[in-house]
């Protein structure tokens, strides 16, 4: 369960998220879409703190926080409560891949190495990558980075996993191995939050979806009500462009 | 030509009975000055208001100012001030020199490693629920020394030959026994580049240290 009251940031004079209400329920996909520049990556970021929101209150699971006065302990047990798969992956590069997805497990969960290792090789046979699991990030290619990367997001056993354009750094024929680690995923009960500009996979995996545009939450509901049947404006002349890419690049 | 191959050789073994001095005082003052440049680096890089000028005024203060100058400060001056400081002898004074001078150099190095390793591996291992010391040390660290060492390399191998410098303070070290050597025979051209060649010797040792130890860290970025 994730519940946002009242978020805002602003980055100096420039608003970049007004008011933001969300309720997200547990086990539910909830993707985010809008127009770059809207503030769909700041929202999520400001989720596990890597932004620090200029007010408002978010509460994951059972952790509630106050984003005007919190301690250092307070977004540690916040940040414990999702795991995130970013844009450019992210890997740490002095790490095999194994080592990538159990790091935390022995730094922050002080599990036994043994018992890491042993998850660590499960998540990455989840993800189809057990062959490559002692090369490093340098010798995979961006889809396999990703792919490890959503493993590293799963070892923690989240809450929640926060996805930020998980795709977008990605060369077209690799987009796909990725969408389809992600549509598993979301077979299985677990709560995912997707940044996307991917409309027609939005449509696909999400139980909810959440069109943003200047900081704000235009329209949500089903992807039915906003990807298919919209009735407000902004939200079509949104599809509208990013359909016209779509076929654009189709071509 | 008025040179003397003998007299080279004879005095190569004397003159190298001195290294284990020299790479005393280098390596020992390079540890700490390892030490206190991460130190100074990371307080630099902190941000916090107040400190990380501190860190910038340290830097500023012992690259500033000649080494032979800070070697005389505080071997001859700062007894003056504090008396009890006078039983310091001269190998620690000269240790205490290097290592401030070099670390203030060291810093600037470490900062620009710390910088060069992406911000992305920072937040992924935040987000992973690491704490900011534990990233740092398993992740941004390592990658860190990589992109540092070429330039901690030439630093070192200047610190190699500036140590030369201790002979002021009446340490007998390689130059300091050349120094007594040449003026014995008068022969100031062999006797010196005796000397040179050794320092030579000891850089080119190093050299071929580092680059296995590049080799080493940098296999996981390998392709």
């Amino acid at each position: 369960m994730i519940k946002v009251r009242n978020l805002t940031k602003h980055f100096g004079d420039k608003q970049v998220l007004t008011d933001i209400n969300l309720d997200i329920k547990t086990g539910e996909v909830v993707a985010i879409i809008g127009p770059s520049g809207s503030g769909k990556s700041t929202l999520l970021r400001c989720l596990n703190l890597l932004e620090k929101p200029s007010n408002g209150t978010i509460e994951i699971k059972d952790v509630k926080l106050n984003t005007q006065k919190y301690k250092a302990r307070d977004a540690y047990q916040l940040r414990q409560q999702t795991a995130m798969v970013f844009q450019h992956y992210n890997l740490f590069k002095n790490k095999t891949a194994l080592k990538n997805v159990i790091e935390s497990l022995l730094v922050s969960s002080k599990m036994k190495k043994e018992e890491a290792i042993q998850i660590g090789e499960n998540l990455l046979k989840r993800v189809g990558l057990e062959k490559q699991a002692h090369q490093y990030p340098a010798t995979l290619s961006g889809g396999q980075q990703q792919r490890v990367s959503i493993a590293r997001a799963l070892a923690v056993k989240p809450h929640a996993i926060l996805f930020d354009e998980p795709t977008s750094a990605l060369d077209p024929e690799l987009v796909n191995e990725v969408l389809q680690v992600i549509r598993q995923l979301s077979k299985e009960d677990t709560t995912m939050v997707i940044v996307t500009h991917e409309m027609q996979f939005a449509k696909e995996v999400a139980d909810h979806v959440i069109f943003m545009a200047d900081g704000q939450i235009i329209e949500q509901g089903t992807p039915e009500q906003v990807i298919e049947h919209s009735l407000n404006p902004r939200t079509q002349r949104f599809l509208r462009q990013a359909g016209d890419e779509t076929d654009g690049a189709a071509r | 030509m008025n040179f003397d191959l003998q007299y080279m050789l004879e005095i190569s073994l004397q003159i190298a009975k001195y290294i284990p001095i020299t790479l005393l005082l280098a390596i020992v003052s390079m540890v700490f000055a390892i030490i206190i440049g991460l130190v100074v680096a990371l307080i630099r890089n902190s941000k916090i208001f107040g400190i990380t000028h501190l860190a910038g005024l340290y830097i500023s203060l012992f690259r500033g100012m000649p080494t032979l100058v800070q070697l005389f400060i505080i071997y001859y001056g700062l007894p003056q001030l504090f008396p009890s400081l006078s039983t310091m002898d001269a190998i620690m004074a000269a240790i205490i020199g290097f290592s401030l001078k070099e670390s203030s150099y060291l810093a600037e190095i470490f900062r620009a490693g710390l910088n060069s390793v992406d911000k992305g591996q920072m937040e992924a291992g935040l987000a992973t629920g690491m704490k900011r010391v534990q990233i740092y040390s398993r992740i941004i660290l390592p990658q860190a020394a990589l992109n540092a060492l070429p330039a901690t390399g030439n630093t070192f191998i200047s610190l190699i030959k500036e140590t030369s410098l201790a002979f002021t303070l009446g340490i007998t070290e390689l130059f300091a026994e050349g120094k007594i050597l040449a003026s014995a025979s008068m022969r100031f051209f062999e006797t010196y580049l005796v000397v040179g060649l050794i320092y030579w010797l000891l850089v080119i040792l190093y050299s071929w240290i580092q680059k296995y130890l590049e080799i080493w860290l940098s296999k996981p970025l390998r392709r």
